[in-house]
């Protein structure tokens, strides 16, 4: 981890080095942690043997620097009255002032804690779906079927959450087909997608539709991979199903589920923004204000720069510590987590 | 069809080597539980795709007899299409949307595949420096941000904001360069020895050598320039520059000023028109699917597994 943030800014820095070809400390750096038993090749050698995979490179770096890094470093204007005239340059620092105001402003509060309510439904409603439906499908027995479902679950996934939306709306809007129905029957109808009361179920429902299948991919795979004699050395032993399950189907997935909830978590406060953004007329700001929608309305709409940065900046150092301690917690049961792959 | 799915042939008549020996028939029970939740969940996937489809190619008359939704359409007509591409909207934005998804798939291929090759082999930095940044894409650098990049460069209302943003993706990358790795190096060696350069090495052998994984990945490349929404919500102004899905989203989620909107006076009923419009979105996605389900699975995990 301590490794990975020294050496984040060492690509630019190499890209750079053609121009004035001296420095090599961070490219160096790495040099000699990868290749320290093959004979070093001088710098010069090296470069002028890569130069045409360093042009290569040209494209992405300019791409991650322009829509990624440089980005990343304009969050300072959640530290400036930042005013679109002056520019960066010129805006007044004001310190935390931003995150001050933020902090006293209620819509910000209710805001965050409504993220944060979503979230925790979406974690213990949607997480376990895909992991059920995976384990049902991995114990169908004809090839068929488990095809013909995997076809269905998987499309949803490919569409845009406009459709989405859209579809729902169609089947149970207000005018919707669910509530016409209900009507013929002389039933009253039932507002499922604007009730703010219900917004949390509907959006977990939304979210299964959409993707659960699509999750239960790589449980799938992760299933696969168990080695079937330990099941039936289990069986042999006397376990039935759901003992077999307990203590060899779980454990076979500790791993995947880790890194599934870690990645999740690091998510966390980004509950569903398309999703959101699209509905929040329908069920009102009250149910569907989250981090991401209020940054939206308060910079893009509202024009309030500084504050929709800080709030966007607050949501993004919040994600990174939720990932850090995510995985901290997963190294202290034992488990890979997703950083792992630097020390091997 | 619960008792269909799972049945098995008599045991002596075949010997089926999916169920071992070992393991126990399941309890009817605990099939019929199965059984309804595959049903229940297939069916709601695929009755609001059927529910909008019939309803778009619904005639008028047993539409109003329904009250506005049909699940089967007993006299298909193609009069809903025929009045959305009457009118200009419709038409531009589908050709926004099919310029944006195929200049964007290709330029993203080039940047993908050009990283992805120049990293898959060890140049003058290594592995560690490529997991890091691979690891700071793993945060997203604000909204706030990003648009005034967007403004500072000049592109807002220009279809550049729809591309550029979306030119490479992290997971895609990941995908390409571990395919890239399992390539074996004598192969891309003696290319040198023979004289190729990187470009040529790159074209005449890597490229050819992964043509499946780049058809996958240009695939999700299209579906997600195909299905982008909120950047054109933040870059566009400008309703001739509207791509399908920001139509889509004013005219049938918000459904305000709806035929207005689209210029063009109605004659079927507004709900046919609208999921004629929902049709159009959602077509091109179901022609791909196809293709796109054969392959992407090994790609998902290929892409998980290898980090």
């Amino acid at each position: 981890m301590n490794s990975t943030t020294e050496q984040a800014p060492a690509l630019p820095e190499a890209r750079r080095v053609p121009a004035r070809a001296g420095g090599k400390t961070a490219a160096a750096g790495a040099k000699k942690r990868k290749r320290n038993k093959v004979p070093q090749q001088s710098f010069r050698s090296r470069l002028r043997r890569d130069k045409q995979m360093l042009l290569m490179m040209v494209p992405g770096v300019l791409f991650l620097l322009l829509f990624f890094y440089i980005p990343i470093l304009g969050n300072v204007i959640a530290f400036q009255d930042y005013q679109p005239y002056l520019g960066i340059g010129d805006s007044l620092w004001v310190g935390w002032q931003n995150f001050v105001d933020l902090f006293g402003n209620p819509d910000f509060i209710h805001a965050f804690w409504n993220t944060l309510y979503l979230a925790a439904w979406q974690l213990v409603f949607l997480f376990p779906v895909p992991l059920v439906l995976a384990l049902i499908v991995d114990s169908l027995v004809s090839t068929r079927v488990r095809k013909i479902f995997q076809s269905i679950a998987y499309l949803p996934h490919f569409l845009s959450w406009v459709l989405v939306i859209a579809f729902f709306q169609q089947m149970l809007g207000g005018a919707g087909f669910v509530n016409n129905l209900l009507r013929d029957w002389g039933m009253d109808p039932i507002p499922f997608m604007t009730n703010p009361e219900t917004f949390p179920v509907m959006v977990v429902v939304q979210m299964i539709w959409k993707d659960a299948g699509w999750a239960m991919i790589i449980f799938l795979a992760a299933l696969a991979s168990i080695d079937a004699s330990l099941y039936e050395a289990a069986a042999a032993d006397g376990a039935g199903r759901w003992r077999r399950m307990w203590h060899i189907t779980l454990p076979g997935l500790r791993p995947v589920i880790v890194l599934l909830l870690i990645l999740r978590i690091g998510d966390i406060l980004s509950v569903g923004f398309e999703q959101f953004i699209l509905q929040r007329d329908a069920v009102g700001a009250g149910a569907a204000e989250v981090l991401d929608t209020f940054t939206y309305y308060t910079g893009v709409v509202g024009g309030g720069w500084s504050s929709g940065a800080a709030a966007g900046l607050a949501k993004g150092v919040v994600s990174a510590l939720l990932i850090y301690g995510a995985n901290k917690l997963a190294h202290r049961f034992g488990e890979d987590g997703i950083f792992a792959k630097q020390a091997r | 069809m619960a008792t269909t799915l799972f049945t098995r042939k008599p045991r002596e008549l075949s010997y089926n080597p999916k169920r071992p020996v070992w393991k126990e028939k399941p309890s009817a029970l605990y099939q019929t539980v199965k059984a309804v939740v595959l049903i229940v969940f297939s069916l709601s996937i695929l009755t609001p795709i059927l529910l909008v489809v019939s309803t778009s190619l619904a005639d008028t008359e047993q539409l109003v007899k329904a009250g506005g939704f049909v699940l089967w359409p007993e006299r298909p007509t193609l009069e809903a299409y025929a009045t959305i591409f009457k009118g200009p909207m419709v038409l531009q934005s589908l050709g926004v949307s099919v310029l944006i998804t195929a200049v964007g798939t290709i330029l993203a291929l080039f940047v993908t595949i050009t990283m992805a090759y120049a990293t898959s082999r060890s140049v003058l930095f290594g592995r560690p420096v490529i997991l890091a940044v691979l690891f700071t894409l793993l945060f997203a650098p604000g909204l706030i941000p990003s648009f005034l990049m967007i403004r500072q460069l000049g592109l807002l209302d220009s279809l550049w904001s729809l591309i550029l943003p979306g030119i490479f993706g992290a997971f895609n990358f990941v995908v390409m360069r571990s395919f890239f790795m399992n390539i074996p190096g004598e192969l891309i060696e003696s290319a040198r020895i023979d004289g190729a350069n990187d470009w040529q090495i790159l074209w005449r052998i890597v490229m050819p050598l992964s043509k499946a994984v780049i058809a996958v990945v240009g695939l999700f490349y299209a579906v997600g320039f195909w299905n982008s929404f909120f950047n054109a919500l933040l870059y566009i102004n400008d309703h001739s520059k509207w791509p399908i899905q920001l139509l889509l989203r004013n005219f049938v989620v918000q459904g305000s000023g709806a035929a207005d909107q689209l210029g063009i006076t109605t004659t079927p009923p507004p709900q046919s028109i609208q999921m004629a419009v929902v049709v159009v979105a959602l077509v091109p996605i179901l022609m791909v699917y196809p293709f796109l389900q054969k392959h992407f699975a090994k790609g998902v995990i290929t892409g998980a597994v290898k980090g």
